[in-house]
């Protein structure tokens, strides 16, 4: 199966060193002619090459405006996390207002989704016998767990996330409102990190892809702040969003507002993608019973930390809380109520049509009798290397190293000690070898020794 | 570590030393790593996590000069042998019941001895042999079938 990606190299700008390789959770790049190649297989995007490479060689390909152009009817569906963004005092509604500016005929608010999706999930908590459930918002955990934790596929809680729900739900009302067919209205993810715009491409739990295409916060910010700034900007309502999501559905955006908005007991919230491995590691080895749901996102802060945003995620997660508990966002209309409930009612819109399966990537061979075998070559090989983990070899560490020769892909001489000691062996033999000269050519030897100093003085 | 390669079979030993709760699950995790590599069934995988990391907790908690985890793996079987030579077992019959501990409330305030380690394994094992001398050490046996 091809998998796409949005996480690329630039070769020109790569150096060759070994940040990126040693920083990938699935250890998923390797240095090969100068270049961190990434594996196809292997990679989640998480983004965390992008945000180590110090070369900036490490790019995510998203959409650009243009793609608007494809569809009659272009529906925004900003993150959660849009909102943090802009200087304090800028308020949803602003921005919302400026992505009509954009060019965009309607506004859904992923928050909104988000209020439904927590409400789902509560329900789901209340009737699963699955202990932890584990969040499905974050792609980049959902992947990580297909390869690096295939056992805990069956934890991920069946639940399509609000990105999806949001396009899903307004594809059909804007198609009944204006007689569009559903494929000449375009949806447009705003995000905050390659993990959801390679979901865009290519969902976890859903057959086909809801969303038309995913753009990032970074490209549409100026434009965005630029017409905030603009003196006359506050009076022009030019348009409103078909939904806005609540406080709680804003408080998305941040570490720990997915757990606030579901709301009940026994939750767990872990941000940065390897202490979410180390929870993870716990789940599996059956700890971690007593908690119910838990909240996982690659991103030290959540989606405000993700690697296409542009604030510093430590202010703007401030931002999100504020923006979260600002007083206009805690009640509900009577409308608003009846509408949510409407748009709960509509079960189909919240469940996987396909299951999401693991997708192991450490099997060393399909024969377990062999893989067996190779895993004895690998504990061998691994005890001869150095221990160091400096990466010179193009792998993150010795043992990948290792495992990378018994998959035939590597040489245990690509380690530069390995290869060191085998020249000083070589070098010896060639010395005693030059020095083991026949007695009949005794002179012979000497008029060489001669020959050299008198070139080197 | 020490490493020893059959015909078939493979066999690696890790050291457990007792008390070191910030290590405590070292062993369970490269365990858990190996079987992946090997391609064992995920199912089965989670049963070794599990118990495997049960004995690893038990050789933490109650044998203070901590222990022995030996994984032995061939084509039609994992087994893993945990050896200590701790307090023992005085009542294996009764440790074997879900609920009873002999850990300390220190221990307990940890969030272990719940008294549920013996019977987890069991349920999560093919096959569980212990053999226990009080004042001498505790030998704990769990294979689990490989298909």
């Amino acid at each position: 199966m091809q998998y796409f990606h949005s996480v690329h190299l630039i070769e020109s700008k790569c150096k060759g060193c070994v940040n990126c390789i040693k920083r990938c959770p699935t250890e998923a790049i390797r240095v090969r002619d100068g270049k961190a190649n990434i594996l196809e297989t292997r990679c989640i995007d998480c983004g965390e090459c992008v945000r180590i490479c110090p070369n900036k060689a490490k790019d995510v390909v998203a959409d650009g405006l243009e793609i608007l152009e494809n569809f009659q009817h272009k529906i925004a569906l900003p993150a959660p996390a849009l909102y943090g963004q802009f200087r304090e005092g800028t308020t949803p509604e602003q921005v919302i207002t400026a992505l009509f500016q954009l060019g965009f005929d309607d506004v859904m608010d992923v928050a909104y989704a988000a209020d439904l999706v927590a409400a789902k999930t509560r329900k789901i908590i209340q009737q699963t016998k699955v202990k932890p459930l584990i969040s499905s918002a974050c792609p980049a955990v959902v992947r990580l767990i297909q390869v690096r934790f295939p056992n805990l596929v069956e934890h991920i809680a069946p639940v399509v996330t609000p990105m999806e729900v949001a396009s899903m739900l307004v594809k059909a009302e804007v198609s009944k409102r204006t007689g569009l067919k559903e494929s000449e209205i375009g949806t447009f993810f705003i995000s905050p990190c390659p993990g959801k715009v390679s979901a865009v491409k290519q969902p976890a739990g859903t057959e086909k892809a809801y969303v038309d295409g995913a753009i990032s916060i970074s490209l549409v910010f100026p434009l965005i702040r630029e017409i905030i700034s603009r003196p006359e900007s506050d009076e022009q309502a030019v348009g409103k969003a078909i939904r806005t999501g609540s406080g709680l559905g804003i408080g998305w955006g941040r570490a720990g507002g997915e757990n606030l908005s579901i709301g009940a007991d026994k939750h767990l919230a872990v941000d940065g993608i390897h202490n979410v491995i180390n929870i993870l590691d716990d789940i599996e080895c059956g700890k971690l019973a007593e908690i119910n749901y838990i909240e996982a996102q690659a991103c030290v802060g959540g989606c405000v930390g993700g690697v296409l945003t542009v604030e510093n995620p430590f202010i703007t997660r401030r931002r999100q809380r504020m923006l979260a508990s600002s007083p206009a966002r805690q009640e509900m209309t009577e409308e608003q109520v009846a509408r949510m409930r409407d748009d709960l009612a509509k079960d189909r819109l919240y469940v996987f049509d396909k299951p999401i399966t693991p997708r192991p990537m450490l099997k060393l061979d399909d024969d377990m009798a062999l893989a067996i075998q190779k895993l004895a070559t690998l504990e061998k090989i691994v005890e001869e290397l150095p221990g160091l983990d400096c990466g010179s070899c193009g792998a993150p560490n010795c043992r990948a190293l290792a495992e990378d020769v018994v998959r035939g892909l590597a040489s245990e001489t690509d380690c530069v000690f390995r290869l060191r000691e085998r020249v000083q062996l070589l070098a010896e033999e060639l010395l005693l070898a030059a020095a083991a000269v026949p007695p009949s050519m005794g002179t012979a030897r000497n008029n060489t020794e001669q020959n050299e100093t008198s070139t080197s003085s | 570590m020490e490493v020893s390669n059959r015909a078939e079979g493979l066999k690696e030993t890790y050291d457990v030393a007792g008390r070191d709760f910030s290590s405590a699950g070292a062993a369970s995790s490269r365990i858990k790593r190996i079987l992946q590599q090997i391609g064992v069934d995920q199912g089965i995988i989670r049963r070794i996590a599990v118990s495997s990391y049960e004995a690893e907790m038990n050789l933490v908690i109650h044998a203070s000069n901590g222990g022995r985890i030996t994984l032995d793996i061939s084509p039609d079987a994992v087994t893993i042998l945990v050896e200590d030579d701790g307090p023992g077992i005085t009542d294996i019959k009764k440790a074997m019941q879900p609920g009873y501990s002999t850990a300390s409330d220190e221990i307990r305030e940890m969030g272990f001895g719940a008294g549920m380690g013996l019977p987890n394994m069991q349920s999560c094992a093919d096959e569980l042999e212990i053999s226990s001398e009080p004042g001498v050490g505790t030998t704990l046996k769990m294979v689990f079938m490989n298909r």
